[in-house]
């Protein structure tokens, strides 16, 4: 892949001055490369990056980085930081009228994902906020959009106002704030057609649409998958109709989503929601903190060391190195060792922070199940604990037992028990491993 | 054997085929005639070939979408070529960028790669794929009306099963191109729609049959195997079959286009590609990374939301769009 992550991006100049007592400025300078090419590798527009690259050299040659004694790590911060800065905090709300309905109103290109959304959002909004939502079909250009708004509302039993193609798409908007009023609907979310925002007919037609109903909200729908061309698009939308706010989809995809930055930039408007599926509960709030890790390609690092931190119990940890040095981790460590990991969250979530993960092979593929952690969790439940401190007494019968207990195989046991054994060696391995280099251990690449 | 003058020769070819079809010029007027007269303003800004000139041209190329590593690596090869042939001021550095740009594309071949592979006889089968909301099923009403135009029988097959409405939307397209739509119920085995349209397309004698499949992201595996399935039916009912898998990207893509194009090509063995919303202010680079890395060559382009909105795509045309803001930039500052 032609991507590389920030962090392996820096890897070369890291290298370069650790060891130095000092960073000069040009070992600034060659980083700020790196991380201008990084930020146009993700799709960051040009001069979004440069305004970027401006602030970050300014701070970086600037005290905080040069004195810092882990300078590779310090500027990933300092990146990060004022990446996290531009996007804003989270903002998920939605507008609520003083006089009901509420008018929503999903503008964008064509196929950025509107349609979809709409519906995304009015199941959302039945779901979380316990609201009655219409949906309108405005789209009377597109052949069959209509239909696919009247699938989804079919799908989701939700009722969606349409007056066919031949209507005109102020008329029908008008109508169905009409029609929301006499059904006492709290919401009302209107799918337009996907226009370019060089279009001036289409545009206009945008326009009327919003003088005719004022919406309480304007959602602009981008793909984030969208390269450079994002701010051009973003901001003529904004100019023209004043948006609220943007949902970003198909981040379920593996694009680096810089667009999400760019966009942010020019409009300063927040972006809300973003479609991380094709089901139609697939809209989560936004998260502008991950977004900037994702970025910079490095995964949720931080967050994932935050959330260790915050979630491993330090005192235990330790027990547990001692353990695994001492070679007298048991089952009993296991489940507990278990439970810590739990406590991080779902498990794919926590694979998709770990950089380079998603690049492993055999990684990819292997689609995580917590229904297998559980069934290890009742196999170990289901030994004595004699058992548990000591596997090799686990014969025949005992297996047997065991399996009954935990509702699994008894080959489904064997395999757990060989895995624990093989993970005893593979400990081993690794404790001598860092002896031999001075305890050292197991690093992140940028640190 | 120069490549200028292949590139003159093409221009020349364009000049006399005026009527190119006007919906092309409408589509890329922003992008035609501008290559030369940008580069002008480039270079008349600035006398030298220094480190700005090249910052510049850099920034132009990125902001085209056109990838930073290809990028990267064009302006390295255009200071080596400036320092070996010792050129000073930037009058002497135009056919050079242009020569590049135009290898980059065409590589080694120059042959007809943008040329559509429908056989002299018996079935040609076209598969079509790309992620969500790029316009595949848009593209594929477009070419089905051309070839109907050029007097072949055509057929689609209803392959996206999934997405609400995508059915009723080929069949519109249908309509509108008066060609036959083989179809299932919404949520029914994609593959064996393909198979039936196979069936039908054969017992019907028709001489195209163009599959539309459900978009996807290319990081979904099990959607992936989806495709792998439509495309091992389609190998097993004809030999040499599918003749053509066209990807269809849309130009407003990013670098993402590229991992689009890896993906898809594992899979299914992509043979071209159809470029649409190029009348938008997009550029569309990318397919440049992705012809010189992956040699895959486009075929189509879409300009827009009519019938008659698919047009063969032109590399030169293309290559001088890439610049088409270089000008109004350079009056902006």
């Amino acid at each position: 892949m032609a991507f590389e992550g920030l962090a392996d991006r820096l890897q070369s100049t890291i290298k370069k001055i650790t060891g130095k007592g000092k960073v000069s400025e040009q070992d600034v300078k060659e980083m700020t490369r790196e991380v201008r090419l990084a930020l146009l590798e993700a799709d960051v527009n040009f001069k979004v990056v440069k305004d970027l690259i401006a602030r970050i050299k300014e701070r970086a040659i600037g005290q905080e980085v040069m004195e810092s004694l882990t300078p590779g790590q310090q500027v990933i911060k300092v990146v990060k930081e004022e990446l996290t800065t531009l996007m804003g905090g989270e903002q998920s709300k939605i507008a609520v009228a003083d006089r009901p309905p509420t008018v929503i109103m999903m503008v964008g290109l064509q196929g950025a994902g509107k349609t979809t959304t709409t519906g995304k959002l009015a199941n959302l909004l039945r779901k979380k906020h316990n609201r009655s939502p219409l949906l309108v079909a405005c789209d009377v250009y597109r052949p069959a959009a209509i239909k696919q708004l009247e699938t989804l509302g079919t799908q989701l039993d939700m009722p969606v106002f349409s007056m066919g193609t031949e209507a005109n798409p102020v008329d029908i908007a008008t109508g169905a704030i009409e029609k929301a009023k006499e059904e006492h609907r709290d919401y009302v979310i209107i799918d337009t057609a996907g226009r370019l925002h060089v279009d001036t007919d289409l545009m206009d037609e945008l326009q009327q649409i919003k003088s005719a109903v004022t919406p309480d909200e304007i959602f602009l729908v981008v793909d984030s998958m969208t390269g450079q061309d994002a701010v051009n698009v973003a901001e003529s939308f904004n100019e023209q109709l004043d948006i609220t706010g943007v949902v970003l989809t198909k981040l379920d995809g593996d694009t680096r989503g810089g667009a999400a930055l760019s966009i942010k930039a020019v409009t300063d408007k927040p972006i809300k929601f973003a479609g991380m599926g094709e089901k139609l509960d697939q809209l989560e709030a936004f998260h502008p903190d991950r977004m900037a890790s994702r970025i910079l390609g490095m995964g949720d690092v931080l967050s994932l060391i935050e959330k260790a931190q915050t979630n491993v119990d330090e005192k235990q940890a330790k027990e547990l190195e001692e353990k695994m040095r001492t070679m007298s981790f048991t089952f009993d460590d296991f489940l507990e060792q278990m439970g810590q990991v739990k406590k991080m969250g779902p498990l794919d979530d926590l694979m998709s922070m770990i950089p380079g993960a998603s690049k492993m092979k055999g990684l990819k593929n292997a689609q995580l199940d917590e229904k297998q952690l559980t069934q290890v969790e009742a196999i170990i439940q289901s030994m004595t604990k004699k058992e548990r401190v000591d596997p090799s007494i686990i014969n025949g019968s005992r297996r047997k037992r065991i399996a009954k207990g935990s509702g699994t195989s008894v080959s489904q046991v064997n395999r757990l028990i060989k895995q624990f054994s093989e993970m005893k060696k593979m400990m081993k391995q690794m404790t001598n491993m860092q002896k031999g280099k001075k305890g050292k251990g197991m690093k992140f690449p940028f640190m | 054997m120069s490549f200028i003058n292949k590139l003159k020769n093409k221009f020349k070819q364009n000049e006399k085929e005026e009527e190119v079809s006007k919906k092309y010029q409408e589509g890329m007027t922003k992008t035609r005639n501008s290559f030369s007269s940008k580069i002008n303003d480039l270079i008349a800004r600035y006398r030298k070939v220094d480190e700005d000139f090249f910052e510049e041209l850099e920034e132009v190329l990125i902001t085209a979408d056109v990838g930073v590593t290809t990028v990267m690596d064009l302006v390295e090869e255009l200071k080596m070529e400036v320092k070996r042939q010792n050129i000073k001021d930037t009058n002497g550095i135009k056919d050079i960028i242009s020569e590049k740009l135009v290898e980059i594309y065409y590589g080694e071949d120059q042959a007809e790669i943008e040329k559509l592979n429908i056989q002299e006889q018996g079935l040609s089968v076209i598969l079509v794929v790309g992620v969500n909301g790029v316009g595949k099923t848009t593209s594929i009403g477009k070419l089905a009306h051309q070839l109907k135009q050029e007097g072949k029988q055509v057929i689609l097959a209803a392959g996206d099963t999934f997405r609400a409405g995508a059915i009723e939307q080929l069949e519109v397209w249908g309509e509108r191109a008066e060609v036959d739509v083989i179809k299932h119920n919404a949520g029914s085995d994609p593959a064996a729609v393909i198979f039936d349209a196979i069936k039908a397309a054969k017992s019907r004698q028709a001489d195209v049959l163009i599959c539309d499949t459900a978009g996807r992201l290319q990081n979904k595996v099990n959607l992936m195997n989806e495709l792998s399935k439509v495309k091992r039916v389609i190998e097993r009912e004809i030999p040499n079959a599918p003749h053509e898998v066209l990807l269809v990207l849309d130009a407003t893509t990013g670098q993402n286009a590229l991992s689009q194009a890896k993906t898809f090509s594992e899979v299914t063995n992509v043979s071209g590609i159809v470029l649409t919303k190029l009348d938008g202010t997009a550029k569309g680079g990318i397919v440049l990374a992705i012809r010189n890395e992956l040699h895959i060559p486009v075929k189509f382009v879409g300009l827009g939301e009519q019938v008659g909105d698919l047009q063969q795509f032109d590399a030169n045309a293309f290559v001088y769009g890439l610049f088409a803001d270089l000008g109004t930039e350079a009056n902006a500052e």
